[in-house]
This record gives structure tokens, sequence and C-alpha cells, in this order.
């Protein structure tokens, strides 16, 4: 092996390790389980170390290198068909690789302090790597399927995370839920991938993209459909985002690392990974923009709804993604790669934050325990909250950045990233040959921009401002202020390192054109423009520059007024009576949000209800009473068989055996003589 | 090498007096578990020894004088591509079922072993026979231990079951037995100094050609009876009862080998001989293959008995066998070829793995059970990873066959409809739903029953006899270059050659009278209709 292929090797195969040693070791060494310090050590450096390597081969590249393939060897062969296992390290490739890795070791350092007291703790960091493991190979495959055996991987760790806590049923429905949600994404993708072949002949990425030509316009559509609807189940999209808020089941750092940060965003690379071929189908690029501006304002209106921390951040992940989505339909990709990189910053900020914030109200109701008051409540519930920006300051304070950064407040990172988005779907109107829809969909957008600094402001106050609510809501908890504590370091400074980036991680992509008014020459600040130009087929901007500042300010207007109705309506003890206000003018709207759009009940009774009830009711009758019938129909009219075997049946086995080897033999004797 | 063959195959039997013979019930185990554990050891060098480049040739032959100066009816064995990885399969699996059963079997002991060995080289045999009537021999042997086994060892409503499956296979054999010997005398015919033959290497060859008539007939005489075997929708139906009423031993075997007879025989047997007949029935065998897929997969999502549900799932995945060896380019048989040794692997472990909580608790009921995961950490990852292999997780081998089968039948020419692979693959949503519902019902939930409580986890013995099957699940999954280039020459060759035979009988019957039907169902007259056509429209 050549010693650049066995270094990058390393990205791969330490994760893969960490999860064999603690794996293998926890399972069959019971005194192993309890090392916690060891296996948490092993995990973290089993992400840590690819992180580094994956920084020496990113400061090695600059935005021409080529791609650098290694292939370790080939995987499937038959006939025509061959798929390497082989990874290709570029520009797009890299900076997944660097954000899967960086943000993932944070998360893996806070799970070390939140899973702690887990007995399960040995399992939840082998679960862990083989995730990082599984997602490395989604964003580093050279060809489709090696990307499939990631994304399918990361499904099995999702699935495995989700349901953590087994023992609860509804967890370990939510895991099987994700995980069948996702198989239904995945088979439009194995069509996909069929389809691929087909025309090309292999799908191997390199090849797919010299020989776009050979692929058929209807099969180009379809191609580009059957992947975005793959895209749809692993990255929450309408219709298959239902699995998402439910996957909250799973412990908090699953959340951020999988659920918010990386495995969500696999879609968003997908579709960009694959943006040589999206552009040349612009139909199915507006259906791409239309779902996920559709999906961003559904989820924001729903996460105005909820009560629940986590629920709250697990809608606005759907919703950022649909963010994404609509970037990508706009053909702004590397606008859509520039909000995932900032997204993963503040999101996992904001729910490493919120598990904080249940680790310290599960302490209070174990406090209260010790005490041997039987209390009980939801310690993600935010109306038992508030007040806490005493109790937990580092946790307040990043958690309060994060906000700001994902409301689009100026110069923060979502601000860029959110501009550039809106400013791409409008200039989408404007191409030529562009639809005018693009425009109504940049209105989407900012709506979305405006609920998304409303309610995410509406959980900040409601959890850290005002005062504690909890004993007001239960006699027993009197005083119980006295056990919310802040976190150990090995959470805060994983908050505290997300939270700067989330302020700074912006910087990477300021649009060129708030240099150039000033400079008023052609100016190069857009770093992550330049970066990926060579992989991201965007659409060429045709804005003005005055529109462009238009467009800029309307978006800080749309995330301070959220902000500042939010700060009117949530930030002193007034939740309930501003959410009733709310209610009361939207009326039969907001039971509609508050209901999640009836989509889980819509497809329970249309779809998963009816079919176990047919499989049931109608299937297995038929195959007992008709195909088996039929069989015992013609069976019977020839009862001489069954009486004469019958008789046979009772006797002295070891008797027929033997006649039966004896026979055996005498033909073979015969035969071979 | 031709020895070893012989040794392999007729070593088990060697096992029965030995088994019969010797006292103590500790060293009847210990014996047969030797005598398949060598058999196993000595089929090795067959496999490291195989021309993978001649696969098309069938290697280590031996070949016994013809029965009588007429009858060219001779013992004839030997291994090619298709047989090889089966044959191996068989052997590995050998010491692993008598392990299974190592503390749940005391009835009959001796008897019980000597039919577990006798089905070994009964089943060894059918892969290996290169004669077709002693095929025929070894295909019917293996019928009986099995009998024995299910009617004997089985459960409480075991004498049904042995009936139905007896009685099922055994009508569909008789029909290929009267195939085989038209074959016999049609084939002597053409060949010098014999009146009758069923030695393979004539019958496949280019020299031997039968006419569309008989093809057909042939061929459902033929397909019958293999797919009862395999068993394809709607023969299935004996299968479920045969699997819930047979001792664990029993439904191994079953479905880890037996069934594979089926599909080995459509590839071997249908295709070389009845080209034209393989290619016209194809879409109607991949409708049934279809069909198959979905509807065992819904079927086993209803199932509340564990073992149930696990055979209607090989209802399903072995209609991806069959979808996969009648699409007939490489990329879907080469899938079809590894997917037979896939499902022999996940669904051999997966009824080990039942069998395992059945001795533990002498229920296979779902709703016995719940949360045992907390109770039984090895048996769950065990349990888990064969599931995994089982609904097609890339990284382990179910993925790989069912992949290639897709993918393969997708631009199959002789399908030339895409409806079907598609449709086939929303057998991996429904494989994911029934599978992953009944794993949640069995071991995840509050451990809430109290005789669940007290479940012991897997001793070394089961976890020895799960750990083979779950590397070669990775390994097949990982690498499955390893295991798929024995065949690949020779799928290559097969198919380009039943290509040109059946081009060559077209030929033929363009110069004969055929009935109508025949002609319409071959597409012989469609050329001439097209020229009138053209002449109309011009």
């Amino acid at each position: 092996m050549e010693s650049a292929t066995a270094l990058f090797s390393l990205i791969i195969a330490l994760p893969l390790a960490g999860f064999l040693i603690n794996g293998l070791t926890g399972l069959f060494v019971e005194s192993y389980r309890s090392k916690k310090q060891l296996i948490g050590i092993i995990a973290n450096t089993a992400v840590f170390i690819p992180f580094i390597v994956a920084f020496y081969f990113f400061v090695n590249m600059n935005a021409d290198s080529g791609a650098l393939v290694y292939k370790l060897f080939t995987w499937i062969e038959a006939g025509t068909f061959s798929v390497d296992i082989a990874y290709r390290v570029d520009q797009l490739s890299v900076m997944m690789t660097l954000i899967v890795t960086g943000v993932g070791f944070l998360i893996h350092l806070y799970s070390m302090g939140y899973m702690s007291h887990d007995e399960g703790y040995w399992k939840f960091f082998a679960y862990l790597n083989l995730f990082i493991f599984a997602m490395l190979n989604l964003v580093l495959g050279n060809n489709l399927l090696l990307l499939f055996l990631g994304w399918e991987g990361v499904g099995v760790c999702s699935y495995l995370l989700i349901g953590f806590w087994y023992q609860d049923m509804a967890k370990s429905d939510a895991a099987k839920k994700a995980f069948i949600y996702n198989r239904i994404g995945d088979f439009a993708f194995l069509i996909a991938m069929f389809m691929i072949f087909q025309s090309v002949g292999s799908l191997n990425f390199d090849v797919i993209f010299n020989n776009l030509g050979g692929i058929s316009e209807g099969y180009k559509v379809a191609i580009g459909l059957l992947m975005f609807v793959g895209a749809t189940g692993k990255s929450a999209q309408i219709p298959l985002f239902v699995w998402l808020p439910d996957a909250m089941a799973g412990p908090t750092p699953v959340s951020a690392l999988i659920h918010a940060a990386t495995m969500v965003t696999s879609g968003i690379y997908l579709i960009s990974r694959m943006s040589p071929m999206y552009v040349m189908i612009p139909e199915v690029m507006l259906i791409v923009a239309l779902i996920g501006a559709l999906t961003a304002i559904v989820a924001a209106t729903i996460a105005i709804t909820q009560n629940d921390i986590k629920a709250v951040l697990a809608y606005s992940t759907v919703s950022q993604l649909g963010y994404m989505f609509l970037a990508l339909g706009a053909g702004g990709f590397t606008a859509a790669m520039f909000h995932v990189m900032t997204h993963a910053f503040f999101k996992a900020c904001l729910f490493l934050g919120s598990g904080s914030v249940i680790h310290a109200m599960e302490h209070v109701e174990h406090g209260l325990h010790k005490e041997g008051k039987d209390v009980h409540f939801d310690p993600q519930d935010m109306r038992f909250m508030g007040g806490l920006r005493e109790y937990m300051p580092s946790t307040y304070k990043t958690f309060l950045i994060a906000t700001i950064a994902i409301s689009g407040f100026p110069l923060l990172s979502g601000f860029f990233s959110k501009d550039e988005i809106l400013a791409f779907t409008m200039n989408a109107g404007f191409v030529e040959g562009g639809s005018w829809l693009y425009i109504a969909l940049w209105v989407v957008g900012i709506m979305t921009a405006f609920l998304t600094a409303f309610y995410m402001f509406r959980l900040t106050f409601t959890t850290f401002h005002g005062s504690f609510k909890l004993p007001s809501k239960i006699k027993e908890a009197l005083g119980s202020e006295k056990f919310l504590h802040e976190s150990p370091w090995t959470m805060t400074v994983p908050l505290w390192i997300l939270a700067v980036l989330a302020i700074f991680g912006g910087y990477l992509g300021v649009p060129n054109f708030i240099a150039e008014t000033f400079t008023g020459q052609p100016a190069h600040i857009n770093l992550l423009h330049d970066w990926l130009y060579n992989i991201n087929a965007d659409y060429g901007i045709v804005l003005g520059k005055g529109f462009k500042w238009i467009l800029l300010v309307a978006s800080i207007i749309v995330a301070v007024s959220g902000i500042l109705l939010a700060l009117r309506m949530y930030n002193n003890d007034q939740q309930e009576e501003s959410d009733a206000l709310i209610a009361n003018k939207f009326g039969g709207l907001y039971k509609l949000w508050k209901d999640k759009y009836n989509f889980d009940d819509v497809y329970e009774g249309l779809i998963s209800k009816p079919m176990v009830k047919f499989s049931d009711k109608v299937l297995a009758v038929f195959d007992m009473k008709v195909v088996d019938g039929i069989v015992n129909a013609i069976a019977g009219t020839v009862k001489l068989f069954g009486s004469l075997f019958r008789y046979t049946q009772t006797g002295v086995v070891s008797n027929y055996a033997l006649a039966f080897v004896i026979g055996v033999i005498i033909i073979l004797y015969l035969m071979i003589m | 090498m031709e020895t070893l063959l012989n040794i392999t195959i007729f070593l088990p039997l060697l096992g029965i007096p030995l088994v019969t013979l010797i006292k103590g019930d500790t060293a009847k185990k210990w014996i047969a578990l030797l005598i398949t554990s060598a058999t196993f050891l000595i089929s090795l060098p067959l496999m490291f020894n195989f021309d993978i480049v001649n696969s098309g040739l069938a290697q280590y032959i031996t070949e016994g004088a013809p029965i009588s100066s007429s009858l060219d009816i001779k013992y004839l064995v030997g291994l090619d591509g298709l047989s090889l990885l089966l044959f191996m399969l068989t052997t590995f699996m050998g010491p692993i079922v008598i392990l299974s059963s190592w503390d749940s079997v005391s009835k009959h002991l001796s008897a019980y072993l000597s039919m577990l060995l006798l089905l070994q080289t009964a089943s060894l045999g059918v892969f290996a026979s290169l004669d077709l009537i002693v095929f025929y021999v070894f295909f019917e042997l293996s019928l009986i231990p099995m009998y024995f086994l299910i009617g004997i060892w089985g459960g409480s409503d075991r004498i049904r079951a042995t009936i139905k499956f007896f009685i099922y296979t055994l009508v569909g054999s008789l029909i290929m037995l009267v195939g085989l010997i038209y074959v016999g005398y049609d084939a002597g015919m053409s060949m010098n100094g014999f009146s009758f033959t069923t030695d393979w290497r004539f019958l496949s060859s280019d020299a031997y050609k039968i006419g569309l008539v008989q093809q057909t007939y042939l061929f459902v005489a033929f397909a019958l009876a293999f797919c009862i075997k395999v068993p394809l929708f709607p023969f299935h139906t004996w299968l479920p009862y045969a699997h819930t009423e047979a001792p664990t031993a029993g439904s191994v075997v079953l479905a880890a080998i037996m069934l594979k007879m089926g599909t080995y025989g459509l590839i071997r047997v249908c295709l070389p001989l009845f080209p034209n007949a393989f290619m016209e029935f194809a879409p109607y065998m991949a409708t049934l293959a279809v069909i198959g897929i979905i509807y065992g997969a819904l079927v086993a999502m209803v199932q509340k008995d564990v073992k149930k549900l696990v055979a209607y799932s090989s209802v399903s995945h072995l209609g991806f066998v069959v979808l996969g060896i009648f699409a007939l380019n490489t990329v879907a048989v080469q899938g079809a070829i590894i997917q037979m040794i896939n499902h022999g692997l996940s669904t051999g472990a997966l009824f080990l793995i039942v069998g395992m909580i059945y001795d533990r608790r002498h229920t296979r009921m779902i709703k016995d059970f719940g949360g045992i995961a907390k109770q039984l950490p090895v048996f769950t990852v065990m349990f888990m990873i064969a599931t995994l292999a089982s609904i097609g997780l890339p990284g382990l081998n179910g993925f790989i066959g069912e992949f290639l089968i897709l993918n393969g039948s997708f631009f199959s020419e002789l399908y030339n409809n895409k409806v079907y692979a598609i449709l086939a693959a929303t057998g991996v949503i429904l494989a994911a739903v029934y599978m992953l519902w009944m794993f949640q019902r069995v071991m995840f939930g509050p451990l809430e029953k109290e005789e669940n409580k007290k479940l012991l986890d897997l001793n070394a013995r089961e976890i020895g006899l799960l750990v083979p099957l779950m590397i070669f699940m990775f390994w097949i999954g990982i690498h499955p270059v390893n295991f798929t280039k024995y065949s690949e020459n020779q799928v290559t060759e097969l198919i380009i050659a039943s290509k040109e035979k059946s081009m060559a009988v077209l030929e033929q019957a363009k110069t004969e009278e055929l009935p109508d039907w025949t002609a319409e169902f071959y597409g012989l007259n469609k050329d001439q209709q097209e020229n009138e056509f053209l002449t109309a429209s011009e």
C-alpha cells in the first residue's frame, strides 16, 4: 500500500476499529463495561485522528486539485457490473469529512459526560463510532454503491441509537419507523442506480459525469426524481419527514450528531454531488425547490406550537433541511452546502445545549426523589423550565449565540448562509428559462425565516429567561432550583467551540457583492464558493448588486422582527398566555399545526393499517384456504397416496433407514461396476 | 481429487453404521460431528484446486460403466461453477446441523443422526451428479430422511406436515421422472451406440437439441418439480407447515440446502435442455417470482409464530432467486447463485436462532416474548446480524445477491419490462417491515414475563455454531468476488451457449410443420406477419 493510501485509510479504518474494540470487548468481557474512561478515550481518539488526517488532506489541496482516488479492492463483480471499494478525496468530500469528524468529535467528547451514568455506555460509543464509519463511507465513496453502503449504514446506526433505550416500546417504535421510512427512500435510490447503470454501465462518479449525454432525457428526469425521493427519506422532507421528530427518542447527543448535523444532510450531499446531472433537468430542480420550501414552512409552523424542547429543535431541523433543498432546487448547490456546514455548527450547539438543560432537569427530578418526594415531570417540557440562565450560564450563553445564528441575525453564520439561499432562490426566477415560481418560493423562504427567528427565541426565552416554573406547577418541587447546576466541562467545552463556530463559520461564505460594492472591483471573499466551484454546477448569478442589497436588507428585517415579536411575547413568563393568543388568532390553522398536519394519522390510516389488515385478514386466509385448499383438494382425490404413507409411518425407523441405505448402496454399486 | 470428491459424497454414509453400533449418546454425537467435520475438511481442496478459468467444464469427474450395453446410465459425478458453491455450502452446514441439536434431541438418537448423515450424502449427490438419472436418485433420496426427520422428531402436527411435504414434492418429481425418461430415449436416438442416455455432458452440449413442441411439455414437467421444491408461489404451501413442524436441524437443512435443489435444477437442467421454452416462459416465471416476493413478505408480516414468519420470508427471498435466474444475463444469474448461498447462510442462521430460543422457552409465539434483549446480549447481537443480513443491508451478504438480481432484471432482455424489477424491489421495504417488527416484538420493550427473566444467554456451543455463519455473511458482503468468481465464467458461457442453442432450434423449427400454438408461442410467424404488414402499408 502506498503511504498516501495508508494515511487515507486511517480516516476510514479508525472509527471501524473503535467500534470493534469497544463493541466486541464490551459484549464479551463484562468487567470492561465499567471502564468508562478507557472506552470514552478509545472512541474519541478513533474520531479525532481521522479529523486531523482529513485536515492534513485539506491543507494539501486547493480548489483546482483533481480528485484523489484511493482504491482498496474490487467489491462486486458480475458480468458487466463492477464496483470498487474506492474512496474519493475532493473539495466536496473533504469538506463533509471535516464536518463529520470535527463536529462528530465534539459530540463524542460531550457524550462522555452526558452518558456517564448509563449502563450501556460501551454500546453507545461503539454505535457512535460505527456511525462515523458509515457516514465517512457515504461522503467519501467514489461510486454510488459505496455511497449507498454508507447511506444504509448510517440508517442502521440511527435505528440502533434511536432505540438505544429499547425497553421503552415507544423508543423502539421510533427506531423502526425511522428505518422503514428511510427504506422507502432507499427503494427509489436503488431504482435510480439501476437506471444509471443501464445507461452508462457504471456507478462510478467520474464515469457517470463523463457520460451524462448517454442518459436519455426521460431517464435523467426519472433518475433525478428517484434520487430526490431517496433524499426525502434520509433528509426528512415531505412526504417522508415524519420519522425525524420521533427520532428524538434517542439520547440527545445522537439527535445532535445524526439527526441534525450529519446524517440528515446526506440527501443534500447526494444532490450536490450529482449537481452536473441536476442542472440538466430544470423541471426536477423546480420540484426539489418546491418540496424544500413547502417542508421549510410546514415544519416551521409546527415548531411554533411545540412545548418539548427537542421537538422544537427537531421541527426546526426539518425546516432548515427544507431550506437546503430550496437552495439545491434553485441551483445554489454551494449555498446548500454552506448551510449544511453552518447548520451543523449551530444546530449541534442547540441540541447539545438542550441536552445540558434536560440533564439539569433530570437532576432536579433525582434530587427530589432523594428527598423522598415522588415527583414526576417531563424533563423536556419547557413549560417547567424558565430562568435557567442563572444556574447554567455557559449553556445559556452558547444556546443564545446559536439561536441568534439560526435566526439569521446579521454577521453570524446563519445570516450569511440563509441569505445566500434566498438570493439564489430569487435568482432562479430570473435566469434564462427560470420559472416565476421561484419568486413565490422566495416569499415562502422569507416567511420561514421570520418564523424561524420567532420560534427559536420563543424557545430560548421560555427556557432560560423569566423564572423557574417547576415549583409553581408542582407543589412538592418548591425550592427545587437548588438542584439545578451547570454541566461538567466535557459538555460545556464542546458547547463553546460550537458556539464560536456558529458565530464565525459564516465568514467562509461572505457574498462577493458586499466587497464589490465597496471596492468596485471583482472580489473573491466567498471562499466556499471558490473552493467548490469545480464540483458544484451552480447557476450563474444574474441579479444586480442593488437587488442583492435589497434582498439582504429584507432578510435582516424579517429576522429582527421575528426576534422582536418573540421578545414581546415570550420574554417574561408569558408563554402560555402568548401561545393561547396565537391559537385564538389562527384558530383551525393553529390546530392543524399543533396536530402536525396529521401526516402520521393519514399514513397510518391509509397505508400501514390497511396493509396489515389486508395481509392478516385477506392474504393469510387466502393462503390457507385457497392456495393450500386447492392443493388439498387435489390431494384428496388421490387419497390412496395419503393412506399408504400414513401406514408406513408406524414402525421402527432405523429399520427403514437401514433398508433405504442398503437399497441405495445396491443401486450405486450396480452403477459403478 | 476425483477420489476426494467421492469420499466427500459418501463419507457421511459411513457414519450411519458407526452411530448405530456405538453405545452411548455422547459418543454417537461426537462420531456424527467428526464425520461431518471431516467431510467438510476433505471437501476444501476441491474448492482450492478448482480451475476457475474453465469453470464451465465439470471437474474431478468420476465415470462408472453404463449399466447395460444399450442404456447409458452411469455413476457420473463432478463439480463445475454452478455446483461448486452449493456443494461447499452443504459440507459446511454439515457439522453446524449436527451441533444444532446437540442437547435438544435424545429420542431415537442413532436413527436421528443417521437421517442427518443420509441427508448429507443425498444433498451432496444432487449437486455433484452429472447423469440425470443419478441426479434424480439423489434428489428423491433426500426426501426420505427429511420425511422421517419431520415425521418423528417434529412438532405436534408433524404427521400432516410430513405427508403434505412428501406427497407434494413427490408428485412434482414423478412428473419430472416421466419427462426424464422421455429425454433419455430422445437423446439416445441422437447418440451412437445407446438407445438411452442421461449423460449430462451430452445432454447439455449443442449436439443435442429438442424440438419446440417437446421443449414446451418437458419444461413444464421439469419446472413444476423444481418450482415445488423452491417453492415458488403458488406451490409454496407445504413449506410453512414443514418448517413449523420440523426440528431445528431439519429446518436448517431444508432452508439452507434442499430448497436450493429447486433453483439449482432450474438453472442446471431447464436452461441448457430447454432453452427456447426457458426464454419464452421467463416472463411468466418472473411474474410468479414477483408475486412470491411481495406475497411472501405480506403474509410473513402477520405471522404470530416466529418460525412461520421466517418460512414465509423464504418464499419471498427465493422469489428473488427465481427472478434472477430467468432474467438470463450474467449480472442477475450471478446474483441468483450467490443469493442461494446467502439465503442458506442467513435463513439457516435464523432457524438456528429460533431453535435456540425455542429450546429455552418451548414456544415460538411472538407474544410470549418481549424485552429479552436485556437478558440475552450475545443472542441479541447474533439475531440482529442475521436479521440485517436477511433484509439486505449493504456490507452483509444478502445485499450482494439482491442488488445484482434486481439490477440484472432491470435491464433483462427477456423481461424487457422494468416493472418486474421495480415491483420486486418493494420487497426490500417489506422485508424491513416484517423483520424489524418481529425483532422489536421479540427483543425490545419491557421485560415483563417471569419466564423470560430467567433466560440464559448463548453457551459456547451455540456461539460456536453461529459465528462461522456470521463470518461468511460479512465475508460475502464485503468481498463477494472470492465467491462469485467460481461461477462467473460458466454463467457467461452458459448464457451465450443457451442463446445460440435456442437460435439453432428456432432455425430448424422454421423448416418444420408446427402446431399453431407452438409457432405463436415462440413467435415464429411474427416475421411473416410483420412482412405482410409492411407490404400492406406500402
